[in-house]
């Protein structure tokens, strides 16, 4: 296989900010879900 | 089905559409003849730009229907803030792997042809609709801001899409996705199935991202009308615990 040095530099930047910006999301919506009262929290925030 | 449990098919569903492109795009799919093993950049280049229209095109849909007195809804402010984040995220690593292909084919990272131009203002241009949300003022006022400032910034899409044919460019003209290739595609075979089965999964991620993104921002208004009503009880104790 050619390029492999640029193919790895592609897939795997996109995968991983990818992934790391989908743990972000999660993660803020968990730590946020937090500082509401438990009777107003929605199951979707977890 | 409970929107939770269907959150959750949907990310399972992208995420195994994803390992399937990239064992296809990496191992399955034949090397180019003249780009060689270069053109499987291809396979995600091109589903991260076809999502970076989707994504902005869905916070123009939406700025349009927060600015309609009979549709105005706070949450058409908040889809639009969601998705054009996403749309900035898919944007930039459309431009990291555009530059990375580029390098293998034009032998340069970065050259100022009228797609990569476009792109990139279009890029700085939803940076700054992003940081223009972050103002503070009345929220009414500052949403339409937001809407009238991303339909603004919107006029560059269709400049990108249409830039390889209104200017002479280095970059190729579009492979799948305009009114030509659409119904007659230039590559076949397992090459075209694997571009779609990439663009399918991307789409499944950025909705998944999308529907999460947008309760992230609902729950943060929620926490910040909390606080707000948090502060005035606290104030209104003080003022009765003063005037005693």
């Amino acid at each position: 296989m050619t390029h492999v040095g640029y193919l790895v530099a592609g897939y795997g930047a996109t995968f991983a900010v990818l992934a790391a910006y989908g743990a972000w999301i999660i993660g803020k919506k968990r730590a946020l879900a937090r500082e509401l009262p438990p009777e107003e929290r929605d199951p979707r925030w977890h | 089905m409970r929107s939770e449990t269907g959150t959750r098919v949907l990310g399972t569903l992208a995420v195994a559409a994803l390992a399937v492109l990239a064992v296809m795009a990496l191992v399955v799919t034949p090397p180019d003849v003249n780009q060689q093993d270069a053109v499987r950049l291809f396979y995600i280049h091109v589903p991260l730009a076809t999502v970076m229209y989707v994504a902005f095109g869905i916070t123009a849909l939406a700025s349009v229907l927060y600015l309609l007195p009979r549709t105005r809804a706070r949450k058409w402010d908040l889809l639009a803030g969601a998705s054009a984040e996403i749309g900035v995220v898919f944007t930039g690593l459309t431009l990291l792997t555009g530059s990375i292909w580029g390098r293998t084919t034009w032998g340069v990272w970065w050259t100022w042809d009228a797609r990569l131009t476009t792109t990139a203002l279009l890029f700085v241009l939803f940076l700054g609709y992003l940081a223009l949300r972050r103002t503070t003022g009345d929220t009414d006022a500052r949403a339409k801001r937001n809407a009238i400032a991303a339909l603004a910034v919107s006029i560059d899409l269709p400049i990108v899409h249409k830039s390889v044919e209104w200017w002479r460019t280095l970059h190729q003209k579009s492979s799948l996705l305009d009114e030509e290739t659409f119904l007659h595609p230039h590559i076949h075979g397992s090459m075209y199935w694997t571009a779609m089965l990439g663009i399918g999964a991307f789409v499944l991620l950025f909705a998944w991202l999308l529907i999460h993104r947008y309760r992230l921002a609902l729950l943060a208004d929620r926490v910040e009308d909390q606080g707000l009503e948090r502060a005035i009880a606290e104030r209104r104790a003080e003022v009765l615990t003063g005037a005693r």
